[in-house]
């Protein structure tokens, strides 16, 4: 792959990334959250449009269209979630898009050659050691580790060249992990080029022959593994200079508003919580806020402990903004008004009552619409997200949950989030302050905005400490398993 | 202006078809004779369709809606039948059909959720059989001549304020219906639940409560339909009504509601029955064939629909 360039809007995804992966080796790809490995693999795998670059498979040119026309050329994308129809059987799912059918007129008429699948199926599911596997039984009744299995399988079927693996250990047992690893030993051996995605760098060293190092979308550097310390490999994913983000107010921290089993949030702060993807870290703020159930522990808001729910916890002034602001957070087809005062309807809402009590704090988050009864899907992203965060405001929260807030929106909505952040907590133009806890998966974010920043991995919680004793790359070492 | 033409979308294409009609045919379509006919002929339907805008607003469906009238004009009249005050009587059949409703309800927002189609095509079965079964397969007179009957008279004497009785009780139903769905925090939740439901339970909508509640007004709705058709036929009639839970379905969505929720409005659902009537009402006059009817209604669904898409692309 050379200078592969992918813009998502006005963010760069991808810019001028070199890359390349030699039959017979296993090639490591590492970097933070958001570093492109993903938009990367999915250009190979035909997924996703580049916008300039050039790929080569096996010396010649190569252009997927489609994820379909990438299979047939031998290139096989193994997600983490795994690509199965669970109503199928395994015979079925091995040999899903490459079904064999009769010679001759039942071909043509694609009349399936069963007895030809099955013997097919069963041959890729022997390959990849597990042909005590029951051809026909349904995908949804096999554990995590033999779905895996199924789908590599798969690859193995279509005869891929290329097989990319998207964190392949993250829900397997050691026994698990240990048997894949045998199996991409093989693969390895028999030829194929191998991509391994993994944020284990223990994992990479036991299986990895090269890695390449992304960060910000760009290549960062290629090592042999043999030549490259750990340090110098965060090093590299951390890399950037802190970029200049909105200075800091003086802010006044006052009484508890917030208490979680190891963890306090307190009016006039802004607590960070950091962590890779699959931490736990939305789980949590979700259990606080009352979406998802609490199986142990307590969650106090001021005063009150007890159970929680959302409504509970906008009438205690806790707010909430979901990380998935197009399936959860807001209703896009409802105006702004709507979305803004849902939490806290007036008493009589009609639409002149809606845009009259929402108006303000419309306004006070700048958001750029022709008024509160513009539809919430004609905005940009970070209009939306603006939209979001003024439901807190207009529901008057004390205590703010914001989950990835700046996440897919551009350089400048995302200062102005940083600013209402910042003055949130610093309790700007006499208003009250107020707290504010911050999940991000972007460190110079956290750094730049939180007082406190505690780390989450693999669904622990860390203590909190001043941000002032931390840096990014203190902060990634932790995160990394 | 945009807004309004919009809005006004539904309204436009019932007065172009009337227009056309009413070229076409001249004073046998145009009559203030007729219009009574057409508006008696639609206020069943609307009045079933202003309780199925709740549903499909929230983003479910009920195909029952048919067999739920015919049960309850069997029920009514079996309870008429027994001496009871026809005001009661007509009371504990609406009543009849707003449990069914919560029953549908429960069994959506239960802890094994079903989805609303298949609830409701199950009662579309189950409630037909029962009506039969009440009805002992076949229609249940009603004895002397209780003034609930009077409901659907469209001549003379038997009219108030010059149309049937029973089309201002639509209408007084509608304007209920639209202040609720438009004024009222439940109404603002049906809209939240129908538009995305995950919204809705992040900002502490009842989610539950509002679905239930949405199939119990339905219920109440296909009740007073129910009541209605009775008046129509002079009879409970296990048989009647087939074939309604489309009808309605048709004038919801003719009217520029979503069928995966969170758009409609009583006003669009009054235009979509109008619509419906004026094209089988015009067509008849026209001494078309039913069958003609049948496949201009058809194209009429369609064409509502594409229309309303195209608008909402060019938004």
């Amino acid at each position: 792959m050379r200078g592969i360039c992918k813009r998502f809007g006005p963010t760069v995804a991808l810019d001028r990334v070199d890359f390349d992966v030699r039959a017979g080796e296993v090639h490591a790809l590492l970097g933070e959250n958001g570093a492109g490995k993903s938009t990367l693999m999915g250009v190979l795998a035909g997924a996703i449009a580049m916008d300039t670059g050039a790929i080569e498979l096996d010396g010649r040119p190569f252009a997927p269209g489609h994820p379909a026309a990438a299979r047939t050329a031998g290139v096989a994308h193994i997600h983490q979630e795994l690509a199965l129809a669970p109503h199928l059987s395994v015979a079925a799912n091995v040999m899903l898009g490459i079904e064999p059918v009769h010679d001759g007129t039942l071909g043509r008429l694609g009349i399936l050659d069963r007895s030809e699948l099955r013997r097919r199926a069963a041959a890729a599911l022997a390959r990849v050691g597990r042909a005590d596997l029951p051809l026909d039984a349904p995908v949804a009744r096999l554990g995590i580790a033999e779905r895996q299995l199924v789908e590599i399988a798969r690859s193995v079927a279509i005869g891929a060249r290329v097989v990319v693996f998207d964190e392949p250990t993250s829900s397997l047992t050691r026994a698990g992990v240990a048997h894949l690893f045998e199996l991409t030993k093989a693969l390895r051996a028999d030829g194929v080029a191998i991509v391994w995605i993994s944020h284990f760098l223990e994992e990479l060293r036991a299986i990895a022959d090269r890695c390449t190092v992304l960060r910000d979308g760009a290549n960062a550097g290629t090592f042999a593994l043999s030549d490259v310390r750990d340090d110098e490999l965060v090093a590299r994913m951390v890399g950037r200079e802190i970029e200049a983000l909105h200075a800091r107010s003086a802010r006044q921290r006052g009484e508890v508003l917030l208490e979680v089993d190891g963890l306090t949030l307190h009016r006039g702060e802004v607590l960070g919580i950091a962590g890779l993807v699959g931490a736990g870290r939305t789980e949590l703020v979700r259990a606080i806020f009352g979406l998802d159930p609490v199986r142990s522990g307590r969650v106090r808001v001021r005063a009150h402990g007890g159970p929680r729910s959302p409504r509970a916890s906008w009438r205690d002034g806790v707010g909430f903004v979901s990380e998935d602001r197009k399936g959860e957070g807001l209703a896009l087809a409802r105006t702004i008004a709507e979305n803004v005062a849902l939490p806290k309807l007036p008493s009589w809402p009609t639409a002149p009552a809606l845009a009259a009590a929402t108006s303000a704090s419309i306004e006070t988050l700048g958001v750029r619409c022709t008024g509160p009864a513009q539809r919430v899907r004609e905005l940009s992203g970070g209009n939306q997200q603006k939209v979001a965060l003024a439901r807190l405001l207009f529901a008057d929260c004390d205590v703010w949950l914001l989950d990835e807030p700046t996440r897919g929106i551009d350089v400048a909505a995302r200062a102005e989030v940083h600013r209402l952040i910042d003055g949130l907590a610093a309790g700007s133009s006499g208003d009250r302050p107020r707290g504010v806890l911050l999940v991000s998966s972007q460190l110079p974010e956290l750094l730049a905005v939180c007082d406190r920043i505690a780390v989450m991995r693999a669904g622990r919680l860390g203590p909190a400490r001043d941000v002032r004793d931390l840096d990014e790359h203190a902060l990634l070492e932790e995160a990394l398993p | 202006m945009r807004v309004v033409l919009s809005r006004l979308g539904p309204l436009l294409g019932l007065g172009v078809v009337w227009g056309l009609f009413a070229a076409a045919i001249g004073g046998k379509f145009s009559s203030w004779e007729n219009q009574r006919l057409m508006l008696l002929q639609t206020s069943i339907v609307a009045t079933a369709a202003i309780g199925a805008t709740f549903v499909i607003v929230a983003g479910a469906i009920d195909l029952s809606v048919g067999s739920a009238i015919a049960l309850g004009t069997v029920v009514i009249a079996l309870l008429l039948g027994t001496g009871m005050s026809p005001l009661l009587a007509a009371a504990l059949g609406i009543a009849c059909l707003g449990s069914i409703g919560a029953l549908i309800g429960r069994l959506v927002t239960g802890r094994i959720r079903l989805s609303p189609f298949i609830v409701t095509l199950a009662m579309w079965g189950a409630l037909r059989g029962a009506a039969k079964g009440l009805g002992d397969n076949g229609p249940v007179y009603v004895d002397g001549k209780p003034w609930l009957m009077d409901l659907m008279q469209n001549s003379g004497a038997g009219r108030f304020l010059g149309a049937a009785p029973g089309v201002w009780l639509t209408i007084a139903l509608a304007v209920l219906a639209a202040f609720v769905l438009r004024a009222t925090r439940f109404g603002r939740h049906v809209f939240a639940v129908g538009s995305n439901e995950e919204t809705a339970r992040l900002c502490g909508v009842p989610v539950a409560r509002t679905k239930l509640t949405v199939f119990l007004v339905a219920g109440v709705c296909a009740g007073l339909a129910a009541v209605l058709q009775l008046a129509y036929l002079g009879m409970g009639d296990p048989t009647t009504a087939e074939g309604h839970e489309l009808r309605v379905i048709a004038a919801v969505v003719i009217g520029g509601a979503s069928l995966t929720g969170g758009e409609g409005s009583i006003l669009g659902t009054l235009v979509g029955a109008l619509l419906m009537t004026v094209v089988d009402n015009g067509c008849t006059k026209l001494g078309l064939a039913n069958w003609v009817q049948e496949i201009v209604t058809g194209a009429i669904i369609l064409v509502a629909v594409v229309l309303d898409r195209l608008r909402l692309r060019r938004s």
